[in-house]
Formats: structure tokens, C-alpha cells, sequence
């Protein structure tokens, strides 16, 4: 198990090294800053591959309520930008200046305590961080310490997504409604939406976006990355063992939690504004198959599935939007019956042994990590109601 | 307000109560048998009580177009055809997908929601887009006044009637027939059920069917409350989830129990707040409960 984990790290380094080109070098050469921008949001939809490739592919836990940290990352992003772009001179036309619009809308005359703090960008910043860990701490508490997982964690992640998203566009006044937190322009004073600011932030995103793989990758190396993978295949054997498995998954779901949020974080300030329609439930299971089609056990496939997914959503719904649920249906079906390891699985069994050949002559398949994925699904249903 | 007037407040709040009630827990019986017995996270449940809603449209709109004199009888039928037909797609279902999926719940879990986005465009693409209704016949409409302040409509009437039938004829057939002791049987112990002769296969997909049917059938009733889109069933989803592990996941009674007090609270928050924050309100509380205890309301004993 020990020689498989370096194995894998190995290929992997290999493997970061070009997606990092692709994101760096080869994508800003190749595309226009329109398409860059498109590209750079999609990346920030990969943290929440690569958070779900921690904590679903190597931790057996499927939260279907990323979408909950995204968007509070997110939304805490906005709330900063919003209240700059809101200041009492660009707003004078209000009943009450100085307040963002959609709260003038509604006929609020004073700022609600809890927007006061985002006039700082330090505690925006640590918001970002730490308030979608806090929530993952409260909700990995109250349900690992009760041994509540599998199938039940993910049906109540997926109310918790519903309740924010419901709760988002139930207040409008407060959160902006069904329309969200829009028309966001500077951040102290620099245009975020200048061509220039868009490059910048292309590249902050990525280089984000590398470090959260490097990071995850570590993390999967060392000896809790191992707790994980076991309690994945046998949770009773690691309690047995001693540890508390209850802290493990929090710890897990915390670290998930921060990557969505930044992702989200990162989301607002390339895309410009920040909506309901990302929290749901939605689009929380569409990031989960992003993770599956890249390969549920691979960082590097989590991010190169996320791009897929949306290359594809991207075209079939400007070209053919009738065909686009279809499609992405079948994708769901077609990964979970027919390739389970995703992208990552089939690259392993075609691409390496192809590229093997084609350096030293030597084909060598090697045996991958394939196997534990099967294991785990045979275990699972074992522990289903454990 | 007298405090007749609040009376009857409470009163007709509450049947709206249970107007919801019934469509909550007519689906919950379907995933009470599919997620509580069989273990299947069927996210697609709630296009299979599309299914059922859809069902009836079109025999709506046949009686409407060809045989405009059957109006007030084409109803019945209309139902019985719409637990079949969602009962024939839920076996077709299980033959080509859950059956492969059952030892590996999580990801049954997104294979339906792929199912269920396909369904949801196959609703868009070849039936309307928009929301539809069935023409209701006459004795479907109106109300029942029962004192001058209190009106109680009678697809409500039905609708609750139709509910009572399926759960006991669910019950019935779940705890008293030989067919119910497979099922359970089969979902405890799948080897040792095998051993002792029962074919767990064909449990297995007529169970599926079976529960795909009962959503079809709340479907049917959904059509005499409020019209059908693309999107219906999908909005209950979770809230059957919810109602289904709330009340135990294995347990008949519990589901009723919770689906009665789910529907309850949240219609009657509605009356105070906004629906939003009613049903923000009403979820919220399920979550702390079922985090305070996990096991749901009523639990089944059960040696493994």
C-alpha cells in the first residue's frame, strides 16, 4: 500500500507539472482574454473538484452540498466589493446612499450589522477562510461524532445547500435576492474589470488552483491522507484501531470546506458578480460529476474533468441546447456504470502503456490504483447502514 | 378577529396542510420502499411522480379531444394508468441500471440524477415545456362547505381519500401478504434469502417498480392540486428525502408521522412568514433533530 502511494505521487508530480503548463503557459497564449476569463471561471468550479476528490474519492464521503462553501466564499467576496462599489457618492440617487442598491430596493434605510465588518478586506479575506470551515465544523461534528455518513450525509448536505439557497433568495434584502450580488467593480480602487485585472487574475487563480492540488496531494500522502483512504474501505477496522474516526472526516471536510470557498472567492472577483444559482443544490451535484468524469481518485483529473465538462456544456448549450441535459444525463450514467476511475482510469489503462512504449520501447501496464476503487465499492454497500 | 374566525384560519390552514401532507407522503411511500427497503438513493423519484402527473394530462386531452362525454369518468382510469406506466418505467429502469448499482449506493445516487436530468429534457423536448394541467371533471371541482366560514375543496377530499387507499393498501402489503416478507426478507439478507428459495432478482425489480409506481400515483393526485412542468417532481425531492429518513428509514408508520408533521409546520408557518423562511424554518429544525438523533423519529429493531 506504502509503494502504491509513492507511486502514485510520482506520477502525479508528472502530472501537476503539465497541467500547470496548460493553465500558465498554454492557455493565455492560445485564447483571447474573453475566452480566458470563460476558462478562469471554470477553474474556480476545479477547487471544488479537487475538495470533492479529497473528501469523496479518498475520504468515501459524498457531500452534496459543496455548492454551501462556494458560495459562501463567494458571497463573502461580494459582500467587500459590493459595499466598495456602493459608497455614498456613486449611490447619491438612493433614498439612503451609501447602502448597495438591491438594499435600497427593498426599502432598508441602514446597513445590517452583519454587512458592517466586510468594509475590511483583511476580514473579508479571513471570512472567506474561516467561515465556511466553521460551518463544515459545526455540520462534521454534529454528524460524524453520531456516526452519521454514506448515503445519509450526502441527503442532508444536499438540505443544507437547499435551506442556504432558499434562504439567499428568501431575503432579499439582505442577500440580493434571486439576482444576486451584482455590478461589482473595484477592489480598493483597482478595476476588476479592466482586460489587464482580468489577466492578473487569471493567473492568481491558477497559480491558487496549483497550489490547492499540490496542497491536497501532500495531504493525501501523508499519514492522515492514509486514515482517510482506510476509513474509506473499513471505517469499524480504523475506529478498532483506536482513532477517532469522527475527527478525521471533520478535519477533511473542513480542509474541503476552505478550497471550495476560496474557488468561490476566486469566482466573484473574475466573473463579477455572485447568484444563488451556484449554492443549491444543483449546481452541487453537477461539481460532483465534474470530480467523477476526471476521476474520483485523481487531483489532477478533478481539475482536467471540471474543464471537459464545461468545454462541453459550453458548446452543446450555445449549439444544440436542447441536446445539453441529455448529454450530461447520460454523462452522469455513462461514468458511474461504464468508467468509475474517469479521465484518470482511462489514462492510466490506454495512455500510460501508450506512453511508456513510445519513450523506452518497454511496455510495463501497470497495475494502478484501480483495484482499491473496486474494493471500496464492494465495501461500501457492506457499511451502508453502519 | 373573533376568535370563530381564527378557528376556521386554523382550520382551512390546516387542510392546505394537508393537501401538501398527502402529496408528501404519497411520494414518501414510494421512497419509503426504494430508499428504506432496497437501500436505492433514486434521486429520479421525483420524475417518476412527473410520469403519473403526465399520465393523466394525456388522458385528459384525449377524452377532450376524441370522446368529449367521457369527461367525468375518464379520471379514474386516468390513475389507475398512471401507477402502471410509472411502474413499467421503473422496471426498465431497474433492469438496465439500479441492478448493476446496487452494491455501490453513492453512485446510484448521481447515475438517477443524470436520470433525472435526461427525464426532465425528455418532459421539455416532447411534451411542453411549460407547466400543464388536466381538465379536472366536474365532481373534482368546487368546494364543501361544511360551516359558512370553512371551506374545504374537494380534490382535497380526493385526494386525501386516494392517499388513505395507497397507504393501506402499501401497509397491507409491505407487513400482512407473502410478498412483503420477501421484500424484507430479501433487503435483510440478501444471501440467506437466495438460499431459502426466494428469487431476490425479481423482488428486487418488481419492489423498484413497485415504489415507482406509488410516485406515479402521487402524481396523479398532484394534477387535481396544482399543474405539471418540466421540473415538478424535482422540486419535492428533497423535502421526500427528508420525510423518508425523519421517520425512520425502514418504517411505514414513522414516514407517515413525518410527512404529517413536515407538511404540518410548514404550512403553518406559511401563515405567519413568508413560504421561503417557512420551509428554511421547518428544514432547519428537521436537520437539528436528525443530527440530535440520527436514527430518525421511529425506528425499526433489527438484528444484521
Amino acid at each position: 500500500m506504502n509503494l502504491l502511494t509513492k507511486k502514485l505521487s510520482k506520477t502525479d508530480l508528472i502530472g501537476v507539472v503539465v497541467l500547470s503548463a496548460i493553465i500558465l503557459v498554454l492557455f493565455p497564449t492560445v485564447f483571447s482574454i474573453f475566452r480566458l476569463n470563460l476558462i478562469g471561471k471554470y477553474l474556480t468550479y476545479a477547487f471544488v473538484g479537487v475538495s470533492l476528490v479529497l473528501l469523496w474519492g479518498n475520504g468515501g464521503i459524498l457531500s452534496l452540498g459543496q455548492g454551501v462553501f462556494f458560495g459562501l466564499g463567494g458571497y463573502c467576496m461580494a459582500m467587500f466589493l459590493k459595499l466598495e462599489a456602493s459608497d455614498p457618492i456613486a449611490t447619491k440617487i438612493q433614498t439612503t446612499p451609501g447602502i448597495p442598491d438591491f438594499m435600497d430596493w427593498n426599502q432598508i434605510t441602514k446597513l445590517p450589522l452583519f454587512w458592517l465588518p466586510f468594509k475590511s478586506l483583511t476580514f473579508t479575506i479571513l471570512a472567506i477562510l474561516l467561515v465556511p470551515a466553521f460551518f463544515a465544523f459545526i455540520i462534521g461534528v454534529a454528524m460524524f461524532k453520531r456516526r452519521v455518513g454514506g448515503v445519509y450525509f450526502a441527503i442532508i448536505t444536499q438540505a443544507v445547500a437547499l435551506i442556504l439557497s432558499v434562504l439567499i433568495v428568501g431575503q432579499q434584502g439582505l442577500t440580493g435576492g434571486i439576482n444576486g450580488i451584482t455590478d461589482l467593480k473595484t477592489m480598493h480602487g483597482w478595476d476588476i474589470r479592466s482586460d489587464s485585472a482580468k489577466y492578473i487574475l487569471y493567473y492568481a487563480n491558477g497559480v491558487l488552483l496549483i497550489g490547492c492540488v499540490v496542497f491536497t496531494r501532500w495531504v493525501l500522502s501523508t499519514k492522515f491522507g492514509m486514515l482517510l483512504l482506510a476509513l474509506r474501505e473499513k471505517e469499524d477496522r480504523v475506529r478498532f484501531s483506536g482513532y477517532d474516526v469522527a475527527n478525521f472526516k471533520t478535519l477533511a471536510f473542513c480542509m474541503s470546506a476552505v478550497m471550495c470557498a476560496i474557488g468561490g472567492a476566486m469566482f466573484t472577483l473574475q466573473v463579477g458578480f455572485m447568484s444563488p444559482s451556484f449554492v443549491g443544490i444543483t449546481p452541487s451535484i453537477e461539481m460532483v460529476i465534474y470530480t467523477a468524469v476526471g476521476g474520483r481518485m485523481s487531483v489532477v483529473g478533478a481539475v482536467f474533468g471540471t474543464l471537459l465538462v464545461n468545454f462541453a456544456k459550453t458548446f452543446f448549450s450555445e449549439q444544440y441546447p436542447d441536446l445539453w441535459l441529455f448529454l450530461m444525463g447520460g454523462t452522469f450514467i455513462g461514468v458511474v456504470m461504464l468508467f468509475p476511475d474517469g479521465l484518470a482510469g482511462l489514462f492510466e489503462r490506454f495512455g500510460k502503456p501508450f506512453l511508456a512504449r513510445m519513450t523506452s520501447g518497454k511496455a510495463s501496464p501497470k497495475k494502478n490504483d484501480e483495484p482499491t476503487v473496486a474494493v471500496a465499492a464492494a465495501l461500501e454497500s457492506g457499511g451502508k447502514h453502519g | 378577529m373573533s376568535l370563530n374566525e381564527i378557528g376556521s384560519m386554523v382550520a382551512m390552514q390546516g387542510f392546505s396542510g394537508l393537501s401538501l401532507f398527502t402529496v408528501l407522503l404519497l411520494m414518501a411511500l414510494g421512497l419509503a420502499i426504494i430508499f428504506g427497503q432496497m437501500g436505492v438513493i433514486n434521486m429520479a423519484h421525483g420524475e417518476f411522480m412527473a410520469i403519473g402527473a403526465y399520465v393523466v394530462y394525456l388522458f385528459s386531452q384525449l377524452t377532450q379531444n376524441y370522446a368529449p362525454g367521457l369527461r367525468e369518468v375518464y379520471f379514474v382510469p386516468a390513475v389507475v394508468a398512471a401507477f402502471f406506466v410509472a411502474a413499467a418505467v421503473g422496471y426498465v429502469v431497474e433492469v438496465l441500471l439500479i441492478r448493476r448499482l446496487y452494491k455501490r449506493p453513492l453512485d446510484t445516487l448521481l447515475a438517477t440524477w443524470g436520470l433525472s436530468l435526461a427525464m426532465q429534457q425528455f418532459f421539455r423536448s416532447f411534451i411542453n415545456p411549460k407547466e400543464v394541467s388536466a381538465e379536472l371533471p366536474e365532481w373534482l371541482l368546487g368546494a364543501f362547505n361544511p360551516t359558512p366560514s370553512i371551506q374545504v375543496p374537494r380534490n382535497g377530499i380526493f385526494v386525501m381519500g386516494l392517499t388513505i387507499l395507497v397507504t393501506i393498501g402499501v401497509y397491507t402489503l409491505m407487513l400482512k401478504s407473502r410478498w412483503g416478507v420477501r421484500i424484507r426478507a430479501t433487503t435483510q439478507n440478501r444471501v440467506m434469502s437466495s438460499a431459502v428459495g426466494i428469487n431476490t432478482d425479481r423482488v428486487d425489480r418488481f419492489t423498484f417498480a413497485l415504489g415507482c409506481g406509488i410516485a406515479g400515483l402521487a402524481g396523479a393526485a398532484f394534477t387535481t392540486i396544482g399543474s405539471t412542468g418540466p421540473t415538478s417532481g424535482s422540486l419535492y425531492i428533497v423535502d421526500t428525502f427528508l420525510v423518508v429518513v425523519f421517520g425512520g428509514a425502514a418504517n411505514l408508520i414513522g414516514t407517515i408521522a413525518s410527512a404529517f408533521s413536515i407538511a404540518q409546520a410548514q404550512s403553518l408557518l406559511e401563515f405567519f412568514l413568508t413560504s421561503a423562511m417557512a420551509k428554511v424554518l421547518t428544514l432547519l429544525t428537521i436537520i437539528i433533530i436528525l443530527m440530535i438523533r440520527p436514527q430518525g423519529l421511529f425506528t425499526t429493531k433489527v438484528r444484521t
